[in-house]
């Protein structure tokens, strides 16, 4: 009977020298056209994968530009025309986010979550840090939402909208945390540079602002994310730079003249650098 | 808006989501309870005696996962299903683990690779994502990978019990299985590196055919001489 068995079942080896026939090989086996189906399958999840790395690498390198260029409203005098050239670098921005958001159309948004959220903090951290600049309060992650809405002259593919379809990015409340917890780093640099030009108003707004800010983590505390606890450390440093730049410049504003204070931050300015190149 | 609101909207979703993966994780802890209950019921064909009830555990193991699918349908409740990526991670494990049983008992019954549809019937869960609660094909392989270790264990010890005859087909089977997972194209993730474990598998097995044939216990001793 074991004999028989034995013969009865489909022998697949390869011609390794082992003492087993080989039958039917030519005729793909049923777990081998199941796998074939599985290649696919995972070959085009990968590719999407790819495809939402690769935007969100570019969506995050296009709003570290346009938060260096934001850096230079300290040092010029008209400020809106540096807002207007922001607002043209992130509209490319939002133009990726548009891709992204085709890209996931029909898909769980959080299966390929962890593909786009490096950029979409750093898109959150940037239209956030303009904001800022233009009306000095927080923006909120319904203002964020409502300008990643994006109309696509599609092919007409899906039948019932022929022409147009309305597409939304929805950035996640732990991406608008994690990138408002950066967003305090841009503020303490700009406080920083701020005081450079003599500019003595914004660093007390923005130490202010930042309180607020450290307030608002202080009371999610631990409730949040593992990497909202992580970065509420480098906010605490942030926050204490800031407190101490006002501090300074409280005490000794009224005595040092305002073209020397410059010289007093800049060497400030450096040692951050280099806290900073440590963290 | 002010700061503070903010940070209190953004608060409120926070903790709505934890008490969510706090109900999930309740369910899938009595589905963990019950896959281990398979498990140990499955361990038996291990035993010697084991090798002769093997129908019967299986129609046990069977019964058993009734109770799976009441768990999972539990769970389908617990949170919105197009939010099945967000908390994955919960039930991950123990649905891979489930996969292992399910296959491991149909393999003890018929001697064939279940097949991703008939996981899903047997857990009561969609083989697409677009229908609902679904079995992730990553999990499905995993599973399987999970099988086949167990498998070649199952051949070094039906060596023991007396049954020379299952290690071939096992070798059989486990040889077909790496020749499909050979076809795909695996990331640096953790089914890679479940994936390379099985060349172990594949080894133990041979290891053990080749005692058997050596020693003339393999079937058809002739068919091994004429094959020199």
């Amino acid at each position: 009977m074991n004999k028989r068995e034995g013969e009865a079942c489909p022998r697949r080896r390869k011609n390794d020298g082992t003492p087993f026939k080989s039958e039917d090989s030519d005729v793909p086996s049923p777990v081998l056209s199941a796998f074939k189906v599985f290649q696919q399958e995972l070959d085009v999840k990968h590719d999407k994968h790819e495809r939402l790395v690769k935007l969100s690498r570019d969506i995050t390198i296009e709003s570290k530009r346009s938060i260096f260029l934001l850096h230079r409203v300290t040092s010029v005098p008209n400020v809106e025309v540096v807002l207007v050239e922001a607002d043209t670098k992130l509209d490319a921005v939002r133009e990726k986010i548009g891709q992204v958001a085709e890209e996931l159309r029909g898909e769980d948004l959080y299966q390929f979550h962890r593909a786009f959220t490096p950029g979409i903090q750093e898109y959150v951290e940037a239209v956030s840090f303009q904001h800022f600049i233009r009306h000095r309060s927080l923006i909120s992650l319904e203002e964020i939402n409502a300008r990643l809405v994006f109309i696509k002259e599609g092919k007409g593919c899906e039948g019932h909208a022929p022409d147009t379809t309305v597409l939304t990015f929805q950035v996640t409340p732990t991406d608008y945390l994690l990138g408002v917890a950066d967003l305090t780093g841009e503020l303490m640099r700009m406080c920083i540079s701020s005081v450079g030009n003599g500019d003595m108003d914004t660093p007390f707004q923005l130490s202010q602002f930042l309180r607020q800010i450290h307030d608002g983590f202080a009371y999610i505390g631990n409730t949040g994310p593992y990497e909202v606890s992580k970065k509420l450390h480098t906010l605490r440093q942030s926050l204490a730079k800031v407190e101490d730049a006002c501090y300074t410049l409280r005490v000794r504003g009224s005595e040092i003249p305002k073209h020397m204070l410059a010289d007093v931050f800049s060497s400030r300015a450096a040692l951050m650098d280099t806290d900073e190149g440590v963290a | 808006m002010s700061v503070t609101e903010m940070f209190s909207y953004i608060q409120g979703f926070l903790s709505a989501d934890q008490d969510i993966r706090e109900d999930i994780r309740k369910v899938v802890q009595g589905l963990e309870q019950t896959a281990r209950e398979i498990l140990t019921l499955l361990q038996s064909v291990h035993q010697t005696s084991g090798f002769k009830e093997i129908p019967s555990k299986c129609t046990k193991a069977r019964e058993l996962f009734c109770t799976v699918r009441t768990h999972i349908s539990d769970l389908k409740t617990k949170f919105p299903v197009e939010q099945y990526y967000r908390f994955h991670e919960h039930w991950r494990f123990v649905l891979q683990r489930l996969v292992f049983l399910a296959a491991f008992v149909v393999y003890l019954e018929t001697e064939v690779l279940v097949a991703r549809e008939e996981v899903a019937q047997i857990l009561g869960i969609e083989v697409v994502r677009e229908k609902g609660f679904h079995l992730d094909v990553e999990d499905y392989l995993a599973g399987v990978l999970n099988m086949a270790s167990e498998l070649s264990r199952l051949a070094v010890n039906s060596v023991t019990a007396g049954d020379y005859t299952r290690p071939l087909r096992i070798s059989n089977f486990i040889n077909e299985l790496d020749s499909g997972f050979r076809l795909l194209n695996l990331k640096n993730d953790p089914l890679r590196k479940r994936y390379d474990g099985l060349k172990y598998d594949v080894k133990k097995i041979e290891e053990v055919v080749y005692d058997l044939s050596i020693r003339g216990l393999a079937t058809e001793p002739q068919e091994a001489g004429g094959d020199k």
